[in-house]
């Protein structure tokens, strides 16, 4: 293999496997070690720079960081990333002197924003700063989009939703409520110089089954459009026997908020096998702790309506074969009910886009969308979260916020938008002394720290008590010291190794060996332990001095326990903090995040390009 | 000193042996030996080793004198049974512990002072009743534990850290050996486990004393230019012509003679050392060839490695003592003992 090129920030980004996988790239040991550190600003501060909304986020993140997480490798359950996130977000103070000052004068530029979910809430918070006029448009009367009509209270409490989203509207977003947009048209007509799409995937999915339409007062319902009036109010109860349909997270939602409103026998109709649920296995095992029945193998076939009212639904049950492709009907049962709740899946919907303005729509009659600039066809038109590519979650929507806040920038700079800001990275060692550093680097065997849940006689009282209690001081203190410090990187310099074996002998895992160099596949096979796990990458050295033989690390399940580099007596092995600097449209020399300043283990300023 | 012990991670992808065992299991307590140090590599390679051939744990018996290389048995196989002698004397304490128990696998670990220089005259005699242990010297040629004056392996003109080069003539462990009638003698390098470990396992397999010297380089005090037992200098000097393998009884021994003509030794346990290259006339069972050779290498400044002398036909302590099969703690107190009326019917014998 060649030389492993350690100049390119992607190789260690990698290493950092939850940083990796999350699609806003939060430096997640980075704000860890700020809460073992008990500075909670700092931690929310680095959390909000790239992922924007801590608090939400650290209730309702879809979490893709934590199936990532080395340490499922290591001992069978990732770090709870998600709730420690949740942590520094509930402990922080005062940050608000903190944030990016607004520039009196404005660069004359207006960006209108079409919805206030949380792409466009991005975009807004990195071009405020920036000095843009950001005029955004919202249907409802308050903000937050999806979070606040799709993610019931218990979950996500309002005063969190309110201060995360204020935090940015503060910042002179020119917010009309009431004001859905009826006409792209008519926006461009109005000398906006972007215009950024954040509306979502507003449509629920229908199931025309025999019965549907065949009901005098209607209680089959459409799982967001009934999310969404539960959240503003405007529905109030539901009959005691429910039945949901579908089991994705909308179907969890629908179904714990069923059970606050006058639910009592409610149960969640799945198609398929357990395994191909698409609901996360956390909010899964959080229905069914609230007495949710979920009952698989079963079909929908038709609505029993008897006298003009929903009296049931007929379901085929299925077998299935394995992997769950083909099924045989084996029975068919009705199951009585008062309500039907559908929650099958949602779509993107653009009745408001006229089709002659120029922008190409596609397969799915979507708008064709760029997938790193974020534009449409239409140049100067961005889309963004839900609305670029259908369904996915408030961190992809977060994500596409940053990006599509590049492009408005370049594209009113006047710079081409495939002209981006490269990543950086700063790689600082760790070392403070003989076999001492900066970070705690024990292996940790703490299991992972149960989320405490409200009483269930509790918890059923009001629609808006939050279920999870957060973690306690001690919990959050174990949960920590989990994490492996996966952003600490063994760096390796081969011109100074002896070939001394000290750092193989040590290494807990048995993840480096010196060896001949060969092909990937075959060299894979002959390490102290075989590299199997074909997603972690091989680290290869240069040549080493003495034999030519290369230094090999195996990246899999190595826990940063820095051993290798206090037995190297030559110091060729060091334990260095990675740092990903991440481009934003709105830092450039506008935001100094200081590091463990009060620990006195690194009193550096994180800087970023232009400062 | 490391910071923290070396963690246990429970899911970590670790290959495991016959009895399920990873190379964690062979492992002891955390060295407090100077980063770099030959010393571990030797350590790692002795748990190598019995992890390779799955020895229970609780079946080995490692034993020491005192110095840097006579703290290392702490640091591996920490299931085995263990004893740290006086400065000298690990020999001593390895015979009678075998004449006692022979039937577990002893593995002695010496340094080049403790073996070369205060234990010399017991390690003589270790070798001359060919007591069925294995014997390595961790040979850094200084003493390091006292701040690295030379020992009695540093070769003339070699130098020490600070100081005038060494004028007194070295003491090899091999020549010694192979002068005093030892049955299976080695040398190797800290730095190199695809040579040592075989070796160890071959040693453990030989009936008889196995004698390693394996140059383990002292970082702290015998790692520098002027050195003979640096890593760069075994780099530059070690003479690898002689490669054998270890082909333990389980495996099928498939018999092919290389094409120079080199040999395979049955082992006492039915395991076979296949020795994959030699120099051409080289005898690994000819003790004058094998003294010619590392003599004529030694003149060219060359230090040759590998399994140098082996005789699997030799008796042990035990056999040439016609001692019981099994081990003598094991023998019945009144047969091993049998009392004054027994004594005074032998004594009659020689009236």
């Amino acid at each position: 293999m060649e030389p492993t090129n350690d100049q390119d920030p992607n190789y260690y980004h990698k290493v950092v496997d939850c940083q990796w996988a999350c699609p806003a790239h939060t430096d997640v040991p980075g704000y860890i070690r700020l809460i073992a550190q008990g500075q909670f600003d700092d931690a929310y501060m680095l959390n909000r720079e790239s992922n924007v909304f801590p608090g939400i986020l650290g209730r309702t993140c879809d979490r893709p960081c934590e199936p990532a997480c080395r340490r499922d490798r290591v001992d069978g359950s990732p770090v709870a990333i998600c709730r420690l996130k949740r942590v520094a977000a509930d402990l922080k103070g005062d940050i608000s002197g903190r944030l990016p000052a607004i520039p009196a004068e404005k660069n004359g530029h207006r960006v209108a924003c079409i919805g206030a979910g949380p792409s466009a809430l991005t975009v807004a918070n990195d071009l405020m700063p920036l000095g843009y006029d950001v005029v955004m448009f919202e249907q409802f009367d308050r903000p937050g989009g999806l979070m606040r009509s799709n993610i019931p209270e218990f979950r996500l409490p309002d005063r969190v939703l309110n201060d995360e989203t204020q935090i940015i509207l503060d910042m002179g977003v020119d917010i009309r409520y009431n004001s859905p947009v009826t006409s792209l048209r008519t926006l461009l007509d109005e000398e906006f110089d972007a215009i950024f799409v954040g509306v979502g995937a507003p449509r629920g999915k229908e199931l025309d089954l025999p019965g549907r339409h065949d009901e005098v007062e209607s209680h089959i319902h459409i799982g967001i459009d009934w999310l969404e009036s539960v959240a503003f109010g405007h529905v109030k109860s539901i009959g005691e026997r429910v039945l949901i349909i579908g089991v994705g997270n909308t179907a969890m939602d629908c179904c714990r908020s069923s059970r606050r409103l006058g639910g009592t026998d409610i149960k969640v109709m799945a198609r398929r096998p357990r395994e191909f649920f698409k609901a996360s296995t956390w909010e899964l095992e959080d229905a069914e702790e609230e007495g949710v029945s979920i009952i698989v193998n079963h079909a929908p076939t038709r609505f029993v309506i008897e006298d003009g009212k929903l009296v049931g639904m007929e379901f085929d049950v299925l077998t299935w074969d394995e992997g769950a492709r083909h099924s045989t009907t084996i029975d068919t049962v009705t199951v009585p009910c008062d309500d039907v709740i559908l929650a099958i899946g949602q779509e993107n919907a653009f009745p408001w886009i006229e089709r002659d303005l120029g922008m190409e729509f596609g397969e799915w009659d979507t708008p064709v969308v760029d997938e790193v600039t974020m534009q449409s066809t239409l140049p100067g038109v961005f889309f963004g979260g839900d609305a670029a590519w259908g369904p996915k979650n408030i961190i992809w929507a977060v994500a596409h916020g940053h990006q599509a806040a590049i492009s408005i920038h370049n594209h009113c700079s006047g710079v081409p938008l495939t002209n981006r800001p490269p990543l950086g990275m700063t790689l600082v060692s760790q070392k403070m002394g003989m076999s001492e550093w900066s970070y705690h680097n024990d292996y940790n065997p703490s299991p992972r720290q149960k989320m405490t849940h409200v009483e269930l006689t509790k918890r059923f009282q009001s629609l808006d008590l939050e279920v999870e209690l957060g973690f306690s001081a001690e919990q959050t203190a174990r949960e920590v010291q989990r994490c492996l410090n996966c952003d600490v990187q063994t760096a390796f310099k081969a011109p100074l190794c002896i070939e001394c074996d000290a750092c193989i002998d040590i290494c807990p895992v048995q993840c480096l060996t010196i060896t001949s160099n060969g092909d990937e596949s075959e060299l894979r096979e002959r390490l102290s332990a075989p590299a199997l796990n074909l997603h972690q990458s091989l680290y290869v050295s240069a040549p080493l001095p003495q034999t030519g033989r290369v230094m090999v690390k195996d990246e899999n399940v190595c826990v940063h326990c820095g051993l290798c580099a206090e037995r190297c007596p030559t110091a060729a092995w060091d334990m260095e903090e990675f740092v990903l600097n991440i481009p934003y449209a709105s830092t450039s020399g506008v935001l100094h995040i200081p590091v463990r300043s009060a620990s006195g283990s690194k009193s550096e300023v994180r800087t970023r390009d232009g400062d | 000193m490391p910071s923290i012990t070396k963690p246990r991670i429970p899911l970590a992808p670790l290959p495991k042996n016959e009895l399920g065992l990873t190379i964690r299991d062979y492992e002891g307590a955390m060295s407090t030996l100077c980063a770099g140090c030959g010393h571990d590599s030797v350590t790692a390679a002795i748990a190598h080793a019995f992890w390779e051939l799955s020895t229970p744990p609780h079946t080995i018996a490692k034993l020491s004198g005192i110095g840097c290389s006579s703290k290392t048995p702490t640091y591996f196989v920490r299931g085995a049974h263990g004893f740290n002698s006086a400065h000298g004397r690990m020999a001593t304490i390895a015979t009678g512990a075998n004449a006692a128990n022979r039937e577990l696998t002893y593995i002695g670990i010496s340094g080049d002072g403790d073996s070369l220089s205060i234990g010399l005259g017991h390690l003589a005699h270790a070798i001359r009743r060919n007591v069925k242990m294995v014997y390595v010297i961790e040979n850094n040629g200084v003493y390091g534990l006292t701040k690295g004056q030379m020992s009695a392996s540093a070769d003339i003109g070699s130098r020490p850290k600070r100081g005038e080069p060494n004028a007194i003539a070295p003491i090899d462990p091999i020549m010694l050996g192979l002068s005093m009638g030892a049955t299976f003698l080695a040398r190797s390098f800290s730095g190199d486990k695809a040579q040592l470990v075989p070796i160890l396992k071959a040693a453990v397999a030989h009936n008889g004393l196995a004698l390693i010297d394996v140059i383990s380089p002292c970082v702290t005090f015998n790692d520098h230019e002027g050195s003979t037992k640096s890593y760069r200098f075994m780099r530059e000097h070690e003479v690898k012509e002689i490669e054998t393998d270890f082909v333990p009884l389980r495996d099928e021994i498939q018999a092919s003679i290389p094409a120079d003509g080199a040999t395979e030794v049955a082992m006492h346990d039915g395991s076979v050392v296949r020795f994959r290259s030699v120099p051409t006339g080289y005898d690994p069972h000819d003790r004058q060839k094998v003294e010619e050779y590392i003599r004529e290498r030694h003149t060219r400044g060359e230090i040759v490695t590998g399994l140098l002398y082996v005789d699997e036909t030799a008796l042990d302590v035990h056999e040439m003592n016609h001692t019981p099969a099994e081990g003598l703690n094991r023998v019945a107190y009144e047969k091993l003992c049998p009392g004054a009326a027994a004594l005074a019917e032998l004594q009659e014998d020689f009236r």
